[in-house]
């Protein structure tokens, strides 16, 4: 009897994804012959759209990258900005910077958790993990006056202060969150379920995730010390001596499957709230903005020529962000974003192949998917198969116009 | 055709959809609770099926048209017949001598197995996925279903739920047989999420993973019926759990002399709180604390652990009885 094969396809609309992205699978009974990632069904062109606005602007669009690790944009734009403008910011500003950064951090880790939780059909671990996000939710609302898009940075500082009923609230949060990861671990770590659905699903050895340029969490759970608040330590972090979590430091060997991916976010959580206290105990006095009035500082970028790179380490990995002001404008000539998802989406391809059709789910939500921050640029082809670039494009539109100029007969 | 017959055949469907709702809407509620969420009003199911009723129903292009349409119609004629078995309480189930535990548990795998095929007929990739599923699943908990049901006959030498019902078990069988049947009782709690397709055994109807499986084509008045004989299947397990393990009466436990109507309503009612118990205890919880296993994790759980379970509580119960 000959084997049959199934064609499946997932996406661009599918339960399991928020966001589109397709995945074409060829399916063997419950295993994965052949695969297929296709991804660009979310290109907004926000670069194209940066480079039109002023820098000011620009910061606030680039915070609508993308919507959990909504701070890691700007804050990897205010860095690199500042090093275009040779400008430094406050040290009160560079820690507060720091405190909103980390606790961005709790909330996108344990979003990840429910979310990977739900994949796996576990709904009330779902329910319960967002339940205990309010809380860090609650407290960035009441530092930044939002839950997800803050606009608290600014070039050369950050826009509101903390203040001692701040702090306090903090150190209650701090306890608070002690107390749940201790109880996360309990319920992740040491499920027998969980364990038995994410050991060995999703497993990249440690040369395979550095031939496959993986970030973040996911390149850490395979047993890689890269950490940019360890290796390119900016602001508060060059303070504090940020060790990258790796599975080796916790259980001694690192496997770099979904398993260890959910070790390593639920010690950061650890880590983070660790640098929180560290920043709130040693928080400087001072100003919090560099250059306080924002028609001084566009004058200052329509003066300055020079081009500069932030990395920031995000939820997800790594994001950087490149600038060159040019001295003509008040706002970028040139910003190029590089978002973490990029990379560790070059996993889905090698992880699926051999994997079950249960598994899918859970390799797709394993490196915390943001298809917002992936699509750069989006080649068309025709039916021949030839690239269309702009300028076929245009005469192609132009061809058109003609056409119907001489079908309605205003033809010159 | 007897007036009694005409009854239990329009009367019975009615009632035993209307109970099977409103135990999915507890069902719901009390996850709910549980989650720390509101949840919907126990009505929410019967908004859901009449929502459903009100739909186009789409055929896919590519489907068997007849088989497609027919399935869901078998499912819920499959799941009202099985109603027709089960002695309400202390009133004599309406087919008694026309059937026993064997036609039940054959209603029950030819439930499964119409949505299995519906989900073979509907052409989408999604659904024969699900569908293989969930043969794979039915081979795995078929077989400890048929070892509870098979010590349940040795001890009454009979396969009849109406010579079961009227003496509890528990009152029949000595220290070693009474360890048996727990044991019995535990693999059937086990095969119950399996069999009525819920978490952590919902691995056929996975929405995460193919997009509700079997079900991923069916739309309006045919997703309706399958819901409705989703809901009659989860009241009619219970109530033969309820039959075969816990089937005390409520004038027997605490020597009450009732008589004529009193008795009858008291004892529904005691009957209906001894199934919400079980529904709780062995689809709510249950559903509420695990994730969803894979289909060999599964298989391997049913034809391993649940049988050796099983085939120790048999084993005990022949030694009783021999």
């Amino acid at each position: 009897m000959a084997k049959t094969t199934y064609y499946v396809p997932i996406g661009p609309i599918h339960p399991a994804l928020k966001e589109p992205i397709r995945v074409e699978a060829e399916v063997e009974g419950e295993k994965i012959v052949k695969v297929d990632v296709k991804r660009g069904f979310a290109h907004r062109g926000i670069e194209y759209m940066g480079m039109k606005r002023n820098a000011i602007q620009t910061l606030y669009l680039s915070e609508r990258i993308c919507g959990i690790c909504s701070i890691s944009h700007p804050y990897a734009f205010v860095i690199g900005s500042e090093k275009a403008l040779g400008i430094e910011a406050p040290p009160r500003a560079q820690y507060i910077r720091t405190i909103i950064a980390e606790l961005e951090r709790i909330h996108s880790h344990i979003l990840w958790l429910g979310v990977i939780a739900h994949e796996i059909g576990f709904d009330s671990l779902l329910f319960w993990t967002w339940k205990g996000r309010e809380k860090v939710l609650d407290i960035l609302e009441a530092i930044t006056g939002n839950r997800i898009n803050y606009s608290m940075y600014m070039i050369g500082g950050v826009r509101r202060d903390l203040k001692e009923s701040h702090i306090r609230v903090l150190k209650d949060m701090i306890t608070y969150y002690w107390e749940f990861t201790e109880h996360m671990k309990e319920v992740f770590l040491s499920d027998p379920v969980y364990k038995a659905r994410t050991r060995g699903v999703a497993q990249v050895s440690k040369d395979v995730a550095l031939k496959l340029n993986l970030v973040g969490p996911t390149a850490r759970a395979a047993g890689l010390r890269m950490d940019i608040r360890q290796d390119i330590p900016y602001d508060a972090y060059a303070d504090i001596d940020v060790k990258a979590v790796v599975p080796q430091d916790i259980v001694g060997e690192a496997r770099g499957d979904a398993y260890d991916v959910t070790m390593v976010r639920i010690y950061e959580i650890e880590q983070s709230l660790d640098i929180i206290e560290y920043c709130i105990d040693n928080l400087p006095e001072g100003k919090i903005l560099a250059i306080p009035n924002y028609i001084a500082l566009l004058n200052k970028i329509k003066k300055t020529e020079g081009e500069g790179i932030g990395a920031h380490e995000a939820p997800r990995g790594e994001v950087v962000h490149y600038f060159r002001y040019d001295g003509t404008r008040d706002g970028p000539a040139v910003w190029k974003v590089i978002a973490p998802s990029y990379n560790n989406i070059n996993s889905w391809g090698y992880c699926l192949l051999g994997a079950e059709v249960a598994d899918i789910p859970v390799v797709v939500a394993y490196i915390d998917p943001c298809m917002c921050c992936n699509d750069r640029v989006a080649v068309v082809k025709d039916s021949t198969g030839k690239i269309l670039d702009y300028s076929i494009l245009h005469r192609k539109a132009v061809e058109k116009t003609r056409a119907l100029e001489k079908e309605l007969g205003v033809m010159k | 055709m007897t007036p009694e017959t005409i009854f239990y055949a329009v009367g019975m469907p009615i009632i035993g959809v209307f109970l099977g709702l409103v135990y999915k809407g507890i069902d719901r509620r009390v996850s709910a609770r549980m989650t720390s969420r509101i949840g919907p009003p126990i009505r929410q199911p019967f908004w859901d099926v009449g929502k459903l009723l009100l739909k186009e129903t789409i055929v896919p292009a590519n489907a068997v048209k007849w088989i497609f349409n027919a399935m869901p119609i078998l499912a819920l004629a499959s799941s009202m017949t099985l109603l027709l078995y089960i002695p309400f309480g202390i009133i004599k189930a309406p087919l008694e001598g026309y059937g026993d535990l064997v036609v039940i548990l054959y209603l029950l795998t030819l439930q499964a197995l119409a949505m299995a095929i519906g989900g073979f007929a509907s052409g989408s990739p999604f659904s024969s996925v699900g569908a293989q599923r969930e043969m794979v699943l039915m081979m795995s908990y078929e077989m400890p279903f048929a070892i509870v049901i098979t010590g349940f006959a040795l001890i009454y030498k009979s396969f009849s739920l109406s010579t079961i019902a009227s003496t509890p078990v528990w009152t029949i069988v000595g220290p070693l047989g009474g360890i048996g049947i727990f044991l019995l009782l535990i693999a059937f709690l086990l095969v119950t999420p399996a069999e009525l397709a819920k978490l952590p055994f919902d691995i056929a109807e996975a929405e995460t993973e193919i997009a509700e499986g079997m079900l991923a084509e069916y739309s309006g008045r045919n997703l309706a019926l399958f819901y409705l004989s989703d809901a009659v299947r989860g009241f009619a397990m219970m109530a033969i759990e309820v039959v075969l393990f816990i089937p005390f009466t409520l004038s027997y436990l605490f020597g009450l002399n009732l008589s004529g109507a009193t008795l009858y309503i008291v004892e529904a009612l005691w009957f209906l709180f001894k199934v919400l118990v079980f529904y709780v205890s062995a689809v709510t919880l249950v559903r509420t604390s695990f994730a969803r296993f894979r289909i060999e994790q599964a298989s391997r759980l049913f034809w391993v652990y649940v049988n050796i379970i099983g085939l120790l509580g048999l084993l005990l119960i022949w030694l009783e009885v021999m």
